[in-house]
């Protein structure tokens, strides 16, 4: 069976988003990039079923610009076959990116579909929904186990009220929540493997994909300032300021 | 613990910064058969590295004659020139010295300098290796350098091995450069080791504080280059501030503080954002807001304080070693000009041997012979330092004496030998409130269950000997707030070590009275992620 993981080149998650000049988008030069976490988890996931024998290729996908080639390294010097990129400069959004995956699945048929549950960046959990929906395939979203047996896959899933338990028929979609795994540490002599991997490009151009756009952004505007504090003495002088405020 | 792997290479460089990368594209450049590979201590090239900067583009242009053709995320010429003495409310213009004049050079973040670098590295299939910390020098049986140890990853607390524990590999290398910059901890242990600093003065060092700021529209002059000395140091600090205006309406805006300062109530972190204060610079900056902000300890004992540059199967290059030119206060230049002796000794000798000599007799040496008594002038104080380096410029430094550096441990006095607390503060209103919303904007990251990388090794006097003579200065020199003196639960105090806010800014392992503070280096990835510093 083969796995396809799709991955996204995101805003790495310990820097401090800003909102560019013109208001338009967010501050991205200087500023370092990596692999979305959940989409590690699910790199990580790929690796692990084939390292026990479940699985005989592991497909690492990404849309984005030429420089993500670096994150699709790291994903095969963590241990994947082989990797595509999907080359544009555009904002891709899920629909999108959903149809572009699609395309993929045609020519790789998987037997199984991996992704994080959603990219930190524009945090839109949709994308693996409508894969699954395109593709007319079970989905299991949210995952924090997974097993696989028989042509069927056994997912725990995190929701509101607690775990959930689902079996679905592969091939399916699985997106991965952060308690499946931990991923492991990349090794120096697997960097340099790595090197000799496959990694194929694709223009974005050369696949014929109605991108939409589906939804247009009105604008971009940082969260409000903290204001600052007042101490108070007493409870009767705190109950005083509340009601100033009009909040009791 | 388990069987390590090993890699061989002709030459490993430790660190991705401005010297060492230098080095290695050099070396490809002289000799294509060459394996290189430089190991970087930060997630990726560049997040570590902060400078001013304002650089001297002859070094780098000689290397790489076509590097503006791909320029530096920042990168702006530069253009006017002021230098100007503070005091409280005013500032007094004053000519600018001649070594900083800036006439032809360029303002840049040096991370994205080392990005740019590292590109041309690995265009020259240099490898390198981004996330991975040298944690150690290897040796072989006759006390020769043979190679570096990176560092395990996934080490629990407890210093046991993690769930998802990799252990480091050995990199045996015939050539090991140390390229880690200013006091990089195998630097440290590798000159002890040999001696190389034997009948040298003491090092001396400095702290650089530096804000990417994006101000309102139209307030920015690109190009623009300002110093101040005087306010709101105390006349026996030795510092100063720069400002340097950036395109798009964003200024770099820092201060530097001498680690030879003599109080132990100062705090540098507090003597910046006070300077902030002065009303020349906060009409500035105010309803501006913080990009990225960093610290980083710089080095500054000069050719007197050079330590020797080769050591069996090894050198020291760039601010690992010391390059850095004081007066002009720049290092980049240098560093590269270092790295690509090196690189040149290399592929001409295939030997360490000889290469001290040969960096002290080329364009660096003579360079750093001609400024090495205008930083210990002003051990004397602010205006004797002034009258001194004006006596050593007029002279082009070919004075006959050669004056001494001071270690900086050892240069507090005594709470007891304390009246000046310096000037009076104003009261601020600008970011940051404190060092943990600064350490914000350094994006920082540690993996918290690693053991603690600043080493302690004595803390039975902290509560004792070290808070009745000196007042626990580590809780102020750090700019991260790492140090911490908390309750002890028994009605007594005890050190505790935040470990995952440290910058990486050596300062602890500089300029603690005890010299019992070693930083060493955490788990490869760690630390600051700076933007564009």
């Amino acid at each position: 069976m083969k796995i396809l993981v799709c991955a996204k080149r995101v805003i790495d998650y310990n820097v401090k988003v800003q909102i560019n000049r013109e208001g338009d988008g967010v501050v991205t030069d200087g500023v370092k990039m990596s692999i979305n976490p959940f989409d590690e988890i699910a790199i990580e996931e790929a690796l692990r079923i084939r390292d026990r024998g479940e699985a005989d290729e592991v497909v690492v996908a990404s849309i984005g610009p030429g420089s993500a080639q670096q994150q699709l390294r790291t994903a095969l010097a963590m241990g994947a076959d082989r990797a595509i990129l999907i080359e544009t400069d555009a904002a891709i959004q899920p629909l999108g990116a959903a149809r572009i995956f699609m395309q993929l699945v045609e020519t790789e048929q998987p037997g199984l579909v991996l992704m994080g549950k959603q990219a930190i960046d524009d945090d839109s959990n949709q994308t693996g929904q409508m894969l699954a929906a395109l593709w007319h395939k079970p989905q299991a979203t949210f995952v924090s186990k997974l097993e696989l047996a028989d042509g069927k896959a056994t997912a725990t899933r995190e929701v509101d009220a607690g775990l959930e338990t689902i079996e679905v028929d592969l091939p399916a979609v699985v997106t991965t929540d952060l308690r499946l795994n931990e991923p492991r540490f990349v090794k120096m002599p697997d960097i340099m493997k790595a090197k000799r991997k496959p990694l194929e490009t694709t223009a974005l151009a050369e696949l014929d994909v109605d991108l939409g756009p589906q939804l247009a952004v009105a604008n971009y505007s940082p969260p409000p300032q903290r204001q600052a504090g007042v101490m108070v003495e007493s409870v009767d002088e705190l109950v005083a300021a509340l009601r100033d405020k009009g909040v009791i | 613990m388990t069987d390590r792997d090993v890699m061989q290479y002709d030459v490993v460089i430790v660190g991705a910064g401005p010297a060492g990368l230098a080095c290695a594209i050099r070396l490809r450049q002289r000799n294509a058969d060459l394996s290189v590979c430089v190991l970087e201590k930060a997630s990726e090239v560049g997040q570590h590295s902060l400078s001013g900067a304002v650089i001297e583009p002859g070094p780098l242009e000689a290397l790489l004659p076509d590097w503006l053709d791909n320029p530096p995320e920042i990168c702006v010429p530069a253009g006017r020139d002021r230098f100007e003495f503070l005091t409280a409310k005013r500032s007094i213009r004053m000519p600018t010295p001649p070594q900083m004049h800036n006439n032809g050079n360029y303002v840049i973040s040096l991370g994205g300098l080392c990005r740019r670098l590292a590109e041309r590295a690995e265009a020259l299939e240099v490898d390198v290796f981004a996330g991975f910390a040298a944690d150690d020098a290897l040796f072989d049986d006759d006390g020769k350098v043979i190679g570096v140890r990176t560092g395990d990853m996934g080490i629990e607390r407890d210093g046991s091995p993690g769930p998802n524990y990799a252990a480091g590999v050995d990199i045996h290398a015939r050539h090991t450069i140390l390229a880690e910059g200013c006091r990089g901890s195998i630097s440290k242990r590798l000159i002890a080791h040999y001696g190389l600093d034997q009948d040298r003065s003491p090092q001396t060092y400095g702290i650089g504080f530096k804000e990417l700021w994006q101000l309102p529209e139209g307030r920015a002059e690109a190009g623009l280059i300002k110093h101040t000395i005087g306010w709101p140091l105390p006349r026996d600090v030795y510092g100063g501030s720069f400002l340097y205006h950036l395109d798009q309406d964003r200024v770099y805006v820092g201060f530097v503080c001498g680690l030879d300062y003599p109080d132990p109530l100062f705090s540098p972190f507090e003597a910046f954002q006070q300077y902030k204060h002065h009303p020349s610079v906060h009409a500035l900056l105010e309803g501006g807001e913080i990009i990225s902000a960093g610290t980083r300890a710089l080095i500054e004992g000069g050719l007197q304080s050079l330590p020797r540059l080769e050591m069996p199967g090894a050198m020291l290059i760039g601010d690992a070693a010391g390059t850095l030119n004081v007066p002009k206060i720049k290092g980049v230049h240098m560093a590269i000009r270092c790295g690509s002796d090196a690189a040149d000794f290399i592929a001409d000798n295939d030997t360490s041997a000889g290469f001290d000599a040969y960096f002290r007799a080329n364009a660096g040496g003579r360079e750093l012979r001609k400024v090495r008594n205008i930083r210990p002038g002003f051990k004397a104080g602010l205006w004797a330092g002034l009258a001194n380096a004006a006596l050593e410029t007029v002279a082009f430094g070919k004075t006959p004496w050669t004056l001494d550096n001071h270690a900086d441990w050892s240069s507090l006095d005594k709470l007891d030998e304390r009246d000046d607390n310096g000037p009076e503060k104003v009261a601020r209103d600008l970011p940051p409130r404190d060092r943990l919303a600064s350490v914000y904007h350094a994006a920082i990251h540690h993996e918290e269950n690693q053991p603690v990388h600043l080493k302690v090794r004595d803390t039975s006097i902290c509560a004792t000997r070290c808070a009745v003579e000196y007042d626990n200065p580590c809780t102020r020199f750090c700019p991260a707030g790492v140090y911490e003196m908390v309750d002890d639960g028994e009605g007594g105090k005890r050190l505790q070590i935040n470990a995952a806010n440290c910058l990486h800014c050596k300062v602890c392992d500089i300029k603690d009275p005890y010299e019992i503070i070693d930083w060493v280096t955490p788990e490869g990835g760690s630390g600051p992620n700076y933007q564009n510093l």
